[in-house]
């Protein structure tokens, strides 16, 4: 009963702690909601595993002033990204540009699942087949009595 | 024979692996690349560090090959590095500017009486702005730039005697120059 408590005020917590800025950068909440979409997008680089929204590294603050100040300038989210990879480089972004040197990154999955499904297809034909030339030893060997 | 062979297909996928992780494993990847390189060096204008009411900027070393160093007093890196910086600067091989990053200005003008100065200026940057413009993440860095102003090298982390000589020195000699 405590644990549920401790856990629902946490979740309740979490659930508050969505920007770290002390102030709302933003007064406008369809602007301050594209802020806070945008900074969670770009990586910090000093602290490369968490985006500029989650950091409190000093270029992770001044990189959220610049996209404050480039979005109050009226740049659109493709200008800021830009903007970014024209000084760090596409590894600022979290989500890879589809680019002749990303083709096989985003490719990856699909060929993964498609290399499984060949995989699992060439087993369970070979053993159809092996059961319609000589049913009897698939039978004996697939559930074997034991004492 | 058949049986053999399909036994070595997950050896050999297991030896991709290890190709895959061998590489990956001894790239350090704090490393960022900088799309600068190749490109022309982002244009800037600060206060000068030793005196506020002069600013220090592109237009100084206009036409000349030099070396951007960004430094702060709370870098280690930078503490590490200056004794070569030093050195660089009393060769004459190239002048550096300094970009003094997000610093305390009474601290970094300590340091440079304290440590000597191997700056021939120092821009003040303590909001940061021209350093995201150069694309800096941390400190120390040192850019080298040509004299038509195409940013040549970057290098991330403490200059060292080695990374100068092998980095830094061919570029500025250029093919063919003598040593």
């Amino acid at each position: 009963m405590i644990r549920a408590l401790v856990l629902g005020l946490l979740l309740a917590w979490v659930g508050t702690a969505t920007a770290i800025d002390a102030e709302p950068a933003f007064g406008d909440p369809a602007m301050q909601a594209r802020y806070e979409r945008l900074t969670r997008e770009l990586r910090c680089l000093v602290c490369q595993n968490q985006t500029i929204a989650d950091s409190n590294a000093g270029l992770a603050v001044d990189l959220r002033r610049e996209v404050r100040e480039l979005m109050a300038d009226g740049k659109s989210d493709a200008d800021i990204h830009d903007f970014l990879t024209t000084r760090y480089g596409d590894f600022v972004l979290y989500q890879p540009p589809v680019k002749p040197r990303t083709y096989l990154l985003w490719a990856a999955p699909v060929l993964l699942l498609l290399g499984g499904v060949g995989a699992a297809l060439l087993v369970v034909m070979r053993r159809a087949r092996m059961a319609r030339e000589n049913p009897s030893t698939l039978d004996s060997d697939s559930d074997p009595e034991l004492p | 024979m058949k049986a053999t062979l399909r036994f070595l297909i997950p050896a050999f996928l297991f030896a991709v692996l290890v190709a895959f992780f061998v590489i990956g494993l001894q790239k350090d990847p704090s490393l960022v690349p900088s799309p600068l390189i190749g490109k022309p060096a982002p244009q800037f204008t600060l206060q000068d560090l030793a005196d506020l009411s002069e600013t220090v900027g592109s237009a100084d070393v206009a036409g000349r090959m030099h070396l951007v160093n960004v430094w702060g007093t709370w870098c280690g890196g930078c503490r590490q590095e200056h004794d070569m910086l030093l050195k660089i600067a009393a060769s004459g091989v190239v002048p550096i500017i300094g970009l003094n990053w997000k610093d305390n200005r009474d601290q970094a003008l300590k340091w440079l009486a304290q440590l000597g100065d191997p700056y021939e200026r120092t821009a003040f940057d303590p909001e940061g702005q021209v350093a995201i413009d150069w694309g800096v993440y941390g400190a120390p860095e040192t850019f080298l730039v040509g004299a038509d102003g195409t940013v040549l090298a970057k290098r991330i982390g403490p200059m060292t005697e080695a990374a100068w000589r092998e980095q830094f020195l061919p570029l500025i000699r250029g093919p063919g120059g003598s040593s």
